[in-house]
């Protein structure tokens, strides 16, 4: 701890007492609300302790990533809670993260229309609320898509239809020799980068490792198809009937459209903050840099590319890294549409079975916590490597 | 490491509004009822219902609230304050009713509540009476061709309400029948209406009383159809919070008395001039014989007033019920002479 920093003199009597009145003012009201609580839970006859989490769930939660149903604890629950909402800000981060770039860079571009429809798009979807946005994809938008007899048909291969979107389920074998190889290409593309550098720098020679690398992820797994002995099956959703109308489709892999509405939602909303913070990143690189890469003879994608961004990165990490908090912490609106993220299946229903408020609600919020620092913990590790390094 | 500390405090002070969300309310084990007091003393009843089922609790146009449920609050209203209109309404979501209860936000919790073991005995609750005996059943579309639960496939999708008995007890009978399903659960009964109502889920599975109120609120009612079995047992009634007797003894036979007053005849019109009745129960009803508001620090007319400013069950029933269409028949819901279960231990 720097302790410095905060010039706290210990043998100074002056400066010590604030400090330990603060200290002792913050016990003092922890310890008495949590002396309350224990007096008040304790004439309810409410006991307090998290032995619950091993007992029966006996509810069914509608999509889950690891094996669940009603019969593991409340604890396994708690898993699927927080893996569905890892899954629907993992996907809502890289899509917003796309979509930011894209209209931040199109809100600088030289073409009227798109800067116009760039900045129209920021506008509008930056100043309506987040759950309004989510509503309306959840009862407006998805609302309109067809029932599963009248499924909207991409080729037979995939159907898009109200109760969510159906894809082809991936069946391996041999999974883990593709993995292994997956595996075996990325260490070559990042020997191949390295070696490319230091051609660069040493002998000034030009390496073309994007290629190379590109080369790389494709033959080194296509070999293991040939000779591993992998295979990658397809197994299509096909249409089933459960009564005269009702329908729905067997096989393959369904996208819940709560699912499909919370990310959409999430990242368009994001998205506008996203873009804000490319633009002004890139503005606010000094105008004498592009001259000056310009008059070297750097291409404009060289430009942008080589000197512009990364110095524009700089500017951009820190808040972006806000609004990648900002999106984790919204997903918990998935309550309203029936997503069964952590809020929904832990804080709601398990809540409720329980009754266990101040557990579960602890849990909860230290989870959150625990994935936000987990965010700022990577975007800074990544800004201080993007940060200028005086040498 | 400031960062961390920064953590802890924060955590701190999120634990800290939390337990003082759970401070105020009722004082425990002490022989006066500190409920009682802090009602007299606010002047109404603090109420929990729900956020609109019809026939239960449900507020029209102009905010004001009506139904079984609703009943039973204003019942403890009159007997408490005199004035069954000194009540004040707070719309709970199945999720935030107990912990409101608990933490002293509402006094009494009438909001379509299922009587189980696990929520008496295990959170702090106290359950009082029933004031409707229900079950749970499902919703299909007529034209589905699903005339029977025995017609449920693989894969059928349901609604329901998350937080609820009936959400585990729809996957008590699915397993039961080795169905598989997907489940959906919302967390507002308006929710699921509108996600059913839209074709999301292939049925709706609620309270059969929840479900014929529901069926009001779809935009086609008569493309639907409630299916015959009853999957579980549903005894919907009044809850407070445990610690309190004497509170707990008001509501309880605030609502007992609707129910008795039912089966003596004693109703909203006639029940002042039955003061002196030949019959002891009805005089002691009506409040013209016996001291039985003394036990719980009321005046002796505390029933009176219920029947008189209320009514009965039965006045109740038909008003809100019956005649609103929503379940015309009273089923089990009949007093006991008349071949129902509704039969409540005698006042006196």
């Amino acid at each position: 701890m720097n302790l410095k920093k905060y010039k706290i003199d210990f043998k100074n009597k002056k400066r010590l007492i604030p400090q330990v009145l603060t200290i002792s003012f913050i016990i003092f009201v922890i310890a008495y609300f949590s002396y309350n609580a224990q007096i008040n839970m304790g004439n309810r006859g409410i006991s307090f302790g998290y032995g619950f989490l091993s007992q029966e769930a006996s509810f069914d939660i509608t999509f889950s990533m690891i094996d669940y149903d009603g019969s593991y604890s409340y604890g396994r629950a708690f898993l699927v809670g927080l893996l569905n909402t890892l899954l629907v800000s993992i996907i809502g981060i890289i899509l917003c993260t796309v979509l930011g770039v894209t209209i931040g860079i199109g809100r600088l571009s030289q073409n009227y229309l798109i800067a116009k429809a760039a900045e129209w798009y920021v506008e509008i979807f930056r100043n309506i609320p987040l759950l309004l946005q989510i509503f309306f994809w959840y009862y407006g938008a998805l609302r309109l898509l067809p029932l599963p007899e009248n499924a909207i048909n991409f080729n037979d291969i995939s159907y898009l239809t109200i109760k969510g979107w159906y894809v082809p389920k991936f069946i391996w074998t041999n999974f883990s020799i593709f993995l292994l190889s997956v595996v075996v290409s990325i260490f070559a593309i990042f020997y191949v980068f390295n070696y490319a550098k230091k051609q660069r720098e040493e002998i000034g020679k030009h390496v073309p490792a994007g290629f190379i690398s590109l080369g790389i992820i494709i033959i080194i797994p296509m070999i293991t198809f040939l000779v591993g002995g992998v295979s990658l099956n397809f197994q299509y959703p096909e249409l089933n009937q459960l009564s005269d109308t009702v329908y729905n489709f067997k096989g393959g892999v369904s996208i819940i459209p709560e699912l499909i509405s919370l990310a959409l939602a999430l990242s368009m909303y994001t998205a506008t903050f996203v873009a804000e913070n490319v633009r002004a990143g890139i503005e606010g690189v000094g105008k004498g840099q592009k001259e000056a890469a310009a008059s070297i003879g750097l291409t404009r994608g060289q430009i942008l590319k080589l000197v512009v961004m990364p110095q524009a990165l700089r500017i951009i990490i820190p808040p972006t890294t806000n609004q990648y908090l900002n999106l984790t912490k919204n997903s918990s609106l998935a309550a309203a549409i029936a997503y069964p993220d952590i809020v929904l299946v832990f804080a709601g229903t398990a809540l409720m079975q329980t009754g266990r408020a101040i557990e579960i609600i602890s849990i909860t919020m230290g989870t959150y916590l625990f994935l936000s620092l987990t965010i700022s913990v990577l975007m800074n590790s990544y800004n201080k490597k993007m940060a200028i390094k005086e040498k | 490491m400031i960062k961390s500390i920064k953590t802890w405090i924060l955590v701190g002070f999120a634990s800290l509004l939390l337990v003082a969300c759970g401070q105020s309310g009722g004082g425990a084990g002490s022989k006066k009822s500190k409920t009682l007091e802090n009602t007299k003393k606010a002047g109404f009843v603090k109420c929990g219902v729900s956020q609109g089922l019809p026939g239960f609790s449900n507020a029209d146009a102009s905010g004001n609230w009506t139904g079984i449920d609703v009943d039973v609050c204003r019942a403890v209203a009159a007997a408490v304050l005199g004035d069954a209109d000194k009540v004040k309404y707070t719309p709970l979501s199945a999720k935030e009713r107990f912990t409101a209860l608990t933490s002293g936000e509402i006094d009494v919790l009438a909001r379509n509540t299922t009587w189980t073991l696990s929520r008496d005995a295990d959170i702090g609750l106290t359950f009082v009476g029933v004031n409707f005996y229900d079950g749970q059943g499902f919703m299909v579309r007529k034209n589905s061709g699903i005339n029977s639960v025995n017609d449920f496939k693989n894969g059928i999708s349901a609604c329901t309400n998350t937080g609820t008995t009936t959400e585990l007890n729809m996957r008590d009978f699915f397993n039961s029948k080795k169905i598989s399903y997907e489940p959906i659960a919302f967390e507002k009964a308006d929710e699921v209406v509108q996600a059913y109502d839209a074709g999301r889920c292939d049925t709706y599975t609620t309270d059969k009383s929840g479900l014929a109120a529901q069926r009001t609120k779809m935009s086609n009612p008569d493309e639907h159809k409630v299916l015959p079995e009853t999957i579980s047992k549903e005894p919907l009634g009044p809850v407070v919070r445990q610690g309190d007797a004497v509170w707990e003894d008001i509501v309880r036979w605030s609502l007992n008395t609707m129910i008795e007053a039912e089966e003596y005849g004693v109703n909203s019109s006639n029940a002042s001039s039955l003061k002196d009745s030949e019959n002891p129960a009805i005089k002691r009803l009506v409040g013209s014989e016996g001291e039985l508001g003394a036990a719980f620090g009321l005046d002796n007319e505390w029933s009176l007033r219920i029947i008189e400013q209320v009514g009965n069950y039965g006045e109740s029933y038909k008003k809100h019920i019956a005649d609103t269409g929503i379940l015309p028949n009273r089923g089990p819901n009949e007093l006991w002479t008349k071949g129902g279960i509704l039969y409540v231990p005698p006042a006196r």
